[in-house]
């Protein structure tokens, strides 16, 4: 908020992060370090208001890659008729993130208290967490909610299908309804109406995280962190060529290079950086060094953090070998209910197959281009612009590349192993 | 705020209710086109007062009412 704050780098004033990560597994040690969830300071109408208040004073925006502003989300979904529900989004369908998975390992307590306050702020009497089906979570987190006792709300636990598109946002509501793991046109919006037609807020798990931060010790104390408008401290999952790739939180404002850093630092010449995971944008090293990251958008590219996935793409690797690889399994993960998904996303991963290993010339370059406007904000979610987005990015930020390819060069890269993160395990079907 | 009723009429499809039968770029090639698999691309602009009655027969044709004048998109499910 001062001009202090933005006179120095903003990690400079940073007291002891991590602030989410590190406050003990179990509820005895959360309970030890943090106390009670505090709803006895915001009690009542007047206090469900203000903790609405000092969320939107704090400027915490949603952690599940949007960045939309979470104090404004609450405010609408407590305006509405029914009492609400709400649902807690743990699913990261990201390959190339698990900054969720860790929290709600390393601190799901934070994440239920979160929860609570939040079900509190909205009116809510339930809240769903939404974990994807398979491994361990699922069963730990029932096991850490029977732990809990005396939590005002009603809790469950959602098992979602293992798919990429199935983490959105309407696709959670759907399938909480019906079974159906599938996006769904909106609007109306899961605030306007969604489980059970009842407004819904959907809220990422760090996000519901910070607002259990917030809530103990207030917006000033929240904004000593990050931007002006991207306050706060954020987690990144951080992966390829880097010493210890792994989960950090950093601070919104923060360099590309400085968060590589905070993972060891780059371990041999890189190409190119991909910010905000599969749905993000490559950026081109060394140029992109000194790219400051948020959730605001940056640079010609509108570069943002989204979810947190940063991937480390070494010089000698194929960009655009690996973006034609990342955009066939989008095009796989589509839920081919539209047509610009089901007949585009596939379309461009051949075209971009083409560029990166087969025979192509100026002409396949030209049918990509145009495939990929066609495509463009006409599906019915945000599955096929996150894929083209991807994709136009990598024609930019490998674009001398391009031309070698397009000039039917071969390029060493292509030989190279794949690097970017594929899931191990996929569902097929939808329920 | 304003009513949808008092907003200029536009023309929306419902990509998930759409299945390409393409009637609709029959009836109103003025403001929609095709894209290479048969989906209609849509100019979602203010209708001019001579089409909306174009408009409004294209929407009646279409076999799954993914096509709309103003407003909202239809609700599936």
């Amino acid at each position: 908020m001062t001009s202090v704050l933005l006179e120095r780098a903003p990690w400079e004033t940073a007291p002891a992060l991590p602030r989410l990560l590190g406050t003990g597994r179990k509820l005895a040690e959360h309970r030890e370090a943090y106390g009670g969830i505090p709803l006895r300071t915001f009690a009542g109408e007047e206090g469900r208001a203000r903790l609405i208040q000092e969320v939107t004073q704090a400027g915490l925006r949603g952690r599940g890659g949007a960045g939309f502003p979470t104090g404004r989300k609450l405010a609408s979904v407590a305006s509405g008729k029914k009492t609400p529900v709400v649902l807690a989004n743990g699913c990261e369908s990201e390959p190339a993130s698990r900054k969720d998975k860790t929290l709600l390992t390393h601190a799901p307590h934070l994440v239920l208290d979160g929860a609570v306050l939040a079900a509190h702020a909205v009116g809510a009497e339930k809240v769903i967490i939404c974990v994807e089906r398979g491994g361990s979570l699922p069963e730990r987190l029932e096991r850490e909610l029977a732990q809990r006792k005396g939590d005002p709300v009603k809790w469950q636990i959602a098992r979602i299908p293992r798919r990429y598109v199935s983490s959105e946002e309407s696709a959670l509501v759907h399938f909480v309804n019906s079974g159906d793991g599938r996006p769904i046109a909106v609007p109306p919006r899961p605030y306007e109406r969604g489980v059970d037609g009842r407004p819904t807020l959907v809220d990422n798990v760090e996000t519901l995280g910070h607002i259990a931060l917030i809530a103990r010790y207030g917006p000033d104390w929240f904004r000593e962190l990050g931007t002006q408008t991207d306050p706060g401290s954020t987690l990144v999952t951080i992966g390829g060529a880097v010493a210890q790739p792994n989960v950090y939180e950093i601070v919104p404002g923060m360099r590309i290079g400085e968060v590589l850093d905070a993972a060891g630092g780059a371990t041999e010449p890189l190409g190119a950086v991909l910010v905000g995971g599969y749905f993000g944008t490559w950026v081109p090293m060394p140029e992109g060094w000194s790219m400051p990251l948020s959730h605001d958008r940056t640079g010609p590219g509108g570069v943002t953090l989204g979810a947190g996935a940063i991937f480390a793409l070494p010089a000698d690797a194929c960009g655009l070998a690996e973006t034609a690889r990342i955009t066939r399994y989008l095009a796989e993960e589509s839920a081919e209910q539209c047509g610009p998904c089901m007949f585009g996303l596939p379309a461009i991963a051949d075209d971009l197959r083409s560029v990166a290993f087969g025979r192509c010339g100026p002409a396949t370059r030209q049918r990509l281009m145009r495939r990929i406007e066609m495509v463009s904000g006409r599906g019915a979610c945000r599955h096929p612009d996150g894929a083209t987005r991807f994709a136009t990015s990598a024609l930019t930020a490998f674009a001398e590349d391009l031309e070698t390819h397009l000039n039917g060069w071969t390029c060493s890269g292509v030989s190279r192993d794949p690097m970017l993160p594929l899931p191990k395990a996929r569902d097929r079907g939808w329920r | 705020m304003t009513s949808p009723s008092e907003d200029p009429p536009r023309l929306q499809v419902n990509p998930i209710a759409c299945v390409a039968h393409g009637v609709c770029r029959e009836l109103l090639p003025e403001r929609i086109t095709m894209d290479e698999w048969g989906y209609p691309i849509v100019d979602g602009s203010p209708l001019p007062a001579d089409l909306v009655a174009h408009a409004r027969r294209a929407v009646a044709a279409c076999p799954t009412l993914a096509l709309r004048v103003d407003g909202k998109l239809a609700r599936r499910r």
